[in-house]
């Protein structure tokens, strides 16, 4: 029987010891001793988010396929835990062997959001590896981190050895290739670094050389020797059909945030939002064959024995097969307790019937993201959700039986006025009406009409990565007219409003397109206490204004500024496919209210096309 | 068809609370293919019963739970199918289906047996165990404790809901050996017997220096206690 890491003593002690036993259904045991490498894969947040993450579900079933990898997983113990590591000096452990994660090659961290930048400090500091990359010695791991928030690896860049930007399906077999020979070759740390900086999507921060001007933008942004790329190619599997899909996805004892079987359908998404990072960087769109889908969701299901299966895109409406696998999950799965859930999906009159047999009508609400209140603003962020759409929507799903509405908007979006934060309220008004003009005797009581709004955070590789935020005060008035405009529809009864703290908005934004400085801040705070700051109530604000003031960080440098045409920006130094000249002409047109069309309508030469795949490819033979 | 698993729990299984070890066992049921029979309503679900909690980091040789089945396999076939199946600390150790007369075990548990033993790493109390459970268990008329709950506090009577009391001795340590009242209307936690026997002892209870280590679970059958085990038939 395996031994654990924590004693009876500790596990009994903390919250919810489950997250730290390992052994799910499912979980891979191998004797570390018939392997080359061990991974330690990490999602730097509590094991409930961590575990309803897919993307390490898919490079845990990949890495485990080789014979010569054993890939392990670790997640932030709780701030319970936390302590008592501290204090005991236990080093942080893989949950499968249960040994220490200094003892591995890689230790892999997916970053998910900015705001678990000091949970990646912790899990370097309780693991025992030194958090500075340069400290590191050929005993230590090799720390690579991946995710959405490698399109701006700098704030992290003095914590991490290397990153892997892009979808990791296509570049880790030949950076395990190149550690098997450098491991045997007893040569130094930095050569690996350099060897590795040649594999395509491989970024190695410390090979880099920036150099600023004296406004505080990046004057230079080079490889310090010969043979270390200046780009940085994102990577993108090109055949989703073919890339390697777990058929046997941990499943954990504890409820985590998702507890379901997923299937990805398809990756990317053709419509362009102008505020959305995901829809640039997983550009070009793929879909999977509906074929290997359903063969998938079969063998999923049988091997999870979950009781729900949710379809996993940015956008479902827009996967070509989507009626052919709902109907197939419908049949072949609804009479054996098996429950669909459809996220992101267009209400119509396909999805609405599709619901009305998968969902329980009186419980279940419908969720509408116009993101932005008046037509208007939505031309300027390329949302191409009219207004009668969604009260077309609406009208026939409050015929079909349903009376919760859940309303999506954002504010402090570029070219944001009064009215516009004010038509979100009407909007909500005109769909409330919607509802009472239906026939008494075909109502169901009240509407309720949720609105939800969080404040725009501008991300790197998005046409809005020039724009400017606003200070906290802005935000809140924001959410205030939003909410006096709420109080003065004649339905307000039917209508909440919900709104967040903008406090962790202008730190999200400080991060997420921030640049090297930052990195001393983000060790400080951590020193000081913070983190899990993605959770509200752990969240301290004064401890990162401080540490702003002692290492003579000016926030608002790097959220208060339009940055210029001609700025070279932290990022710039990797391809995501979308190059800067369409970027910028997209912020051009959202600017003058334009939109852009749908990538399957027109394409606009984005820049994706070189990956010749999905979306690009469609139909051309 | 009713149908009665045993199992038990050991190891690092035993950090998995109550709620968790129910969906856990949906989902088993699930990939053993058992034919398990669904309720009816909208969001239907599985037909099963546990027959009596078990806490957080107590193990156990004898655990229950009840399911309605459309058909089944043989109970070898269905014990091997949900081993199959199984994360290491829980195994299936029979099914069997339930007579017309046998009651659901939820509603039958009468009594459970425990074994306790001290942690590693703690130290035993120092006491003449044999004089001290004479004295404390044996010679009362009666034993009364105040239990705690969530809303009042309720004297309890240890003599009407502990069956049996032993300590036996193994390598210098004790091991109290408890059979206690259990189900919803007369249960007895065992760290709630030591607790006051501690107290006898003039010496603080821990619950963290013991391992308690559930046996069985009984139900009361014309006047004697029967292993919820033994009842019903093996399908061949």
């Amino acid at each position: 029987m395996r031994k654990l890491a924590l004693s009876d003593e500790i596990l009994l002690t903390v919250e919810k010891p489950a997250r730290y036993i390992g052994n799910e259904i499912n979980a891979v045991m191998k004797n570390p001793k018939d392997v080359d490498i061990r991974f330690c894969m990490c999602f730097p947040d509590v094991y409930e988010i961590g575990m309803s993450h897919l993307g390490i579900q898919i490079l845990y079933d990949m890495f485990n396929r080789r014979e010569d990898v054993y890939c392990e997983r670790v997640y932030s113990p709780w701030t319970d835990l936390h302590r008592i590591l501290k204090e005991r000096e236990i080093p942080l452990f893989a949950l499968e062997t249960q040994h220490p994660v200094r003892d591995f090659d890689f230790l892999g961290i997916t970053i998910q959001y900015e705001m678990c930048y000091t949970n990646i400090v912790q899990i370097l500091d309780l693991s025992m590896i030194p958090i500075a990359a340069e400290d590191r010695t050929r005993e230590d791991p090799f720390v690579i981190g991946g995710g959405p928030c490698v399109y701006n690896p700098e704030p992290l860049a003095d914590f991490f050895d290397l990153f892997y930007i892009g979808e990791g399906e296509t570049s880790y077999d030949a950076l395990f290739e190149l550690y098997k020979d450098w491991k045997v070759s007893g040569k130094s740390r930095k050569d690996f670094l350099r060897q590795a900086a040649r594999v395509p999507g491989i970024y190695v921060p410390s090979l880099y050389q920036v150099t600023y001007q004296k406004d505080g933008t990046i004057a230079k942004f080079l490889p310090k020797e010969e043979g270390v790329p200046a780009k940085v190619e994102k990577q993108a599997v090109i055949c989703m059909t073919e890339a390697p899909y777990p058929k046997k996805p941990l499943v954990p004892f504890i409820q985590a945030a998702q507890d379901r079987a997923v299937l990805e359908i398809q990756r990317g998404c053709i419509r362009g939002c102008r505020f959305c990072q995901a829809g640039m960087i997983y550009r070009p769109t793929r879909e999977k064959d509906v074929e290997e889908l359903k063969r998938q969701a079969y063998d999923i299901l049988k091997n999870t024995g979950y009781d729900e299966i949710s379809l996993s895109s940015l956008s479902s409406s827009d996967y070509s097969g989507l009626k052919e696998i709902v109907t197939y999950l419908m049949e072949e799965f609804k009479g054996k307790g098996v429950n669909i859930s459809l996220p992101s999906l267009r209400i119509d009159a396909f999805s609405l019937d599709v619901m009305e047999k998968v969902q329980d009508i009186k419980k279940s609400s419908l969720t509408f993201a116009p993101e932005a209140g008046s037509q208007r603003l939505r031309d300027v962020i390329n949302k191409g959700l009219s207004e009668e759409t969604i009260l077309e929507g609406a009208k026939a799903a409050f015929y079909g039986g349903w009376q919760k509405v859940k309303l999506y908007f954002m504010l402090g979006l570029p070219k944001e006025t009064k009215e516009d934060r004010e038509a979100i309220a009407e909007l909500a008004n005109r769909i409330a009406v919607c509802y009472y003009e239906i026939p008494k005797e075909r109502r169901n009581g009240k509407c309720q009409i949720t609105i939800s709004t969080s404040f725009f955070v501008p991300k790197p590789f998005t046409p809005f990565q020039w724009a400017g935020m606003h200070p906290v005060r802005h935000y809140l008035d924001c959410a205030k007219t939003v909410n006096e405009a709420v109080k003065s529809q004649l339905n307000k009864k039917s209508i909440r409003y919900n709104w967040h703290e903008a406090d962790v908005t202008v730190l999200e934004g400080v991060f997420a397109r921030g640049d090297r400085k930052l990195g001393r801040a983000i060790l400080k705070a951590y020193e000081k206490g913070s983190l899990f700051d993605a959770w509200s109530d752990k969240f301290d604000n004064g401890i990162w204004m401080d540490v702003f003031a002692e290492t003579g960080i000016d926030p608002d440098f790097y959220t208060l500024r339009e940055r210029t045409e001609d700025e070279v920006f932290p990022w710039d130094f990797i391809d995501a496919g979308v190059t800067k000249t369409f970027l910028r002409r997209e912020y051009e047109n959202a600017l003058a209210g334009k939109m852009t069309k749908n990538c399957r309508d027109f394409c606009s030469g984005c820049g994706a096309a070189k990956y010749q795949g999905g979306v690009c490819v469609e139909n051309k033979g | 068809m009713r149908i009665r698993v045993k199992f038990r729990k050991y190891g690092a299984m035993k950090f998995v609370g109550h709620l968790d070890m129910m969906r856990y066992f949906q989902r088993c049921i699930r990939r053993a293919e058992i034919d398990i029979a669904y309720s009816e309503g909208f969001r239907p679900h599985q037909i099963m019963s546990f027959a009596a909690p078990l806490g957080v980091g107590i193990t156990s040789d004898g655990e229950y739970l009840d399911l309605e089945v459309n058909s089944t396999e043989s109970s070898k076939a269905s014990v091997l199918a949900l081993n199959s199946v199984m994360a290491e600390g829980i195994e299936a150790l029979s099914y069997r289906r339930l007579t017309d007369t046998d009651q659901k075990a939820m509603s039958i548990v009468a009594m459970a047996e425990y074994e306790v033993r001290i942690r590693e790493g703690y130290k035993a109390p120092c006491a003449d165990f044999k004089a001290a459970r004479e004295a404390f268990f044996f010679r009362p008329e009666e034993i009364l404790i105040t239990k705690q709950t969530k809303k009042s506090e309720k004297i309890l009577d240890l003599k009407k809901l502990v069956y049996d009391f032993h300590i036996l001795m193994e390598g210098g340590s004790p091991v109290y050996c408890l059979k206690v009242s259990a189900g919803s209307a007369d249960n007895l936690k065992p760290e709630l017997f030591l607790t006051a026997f501690y107290k006898f002892l003039g010496q603080e209870f821990d619950p963290l220096s013991v391992q308690i280590h559930r046996l069985d679970v009984y139900a009361r059958k014309n006047g004697e206690m029967v292993s919820l085990g033994e009842m019903g038939e093996i399908i061949p």
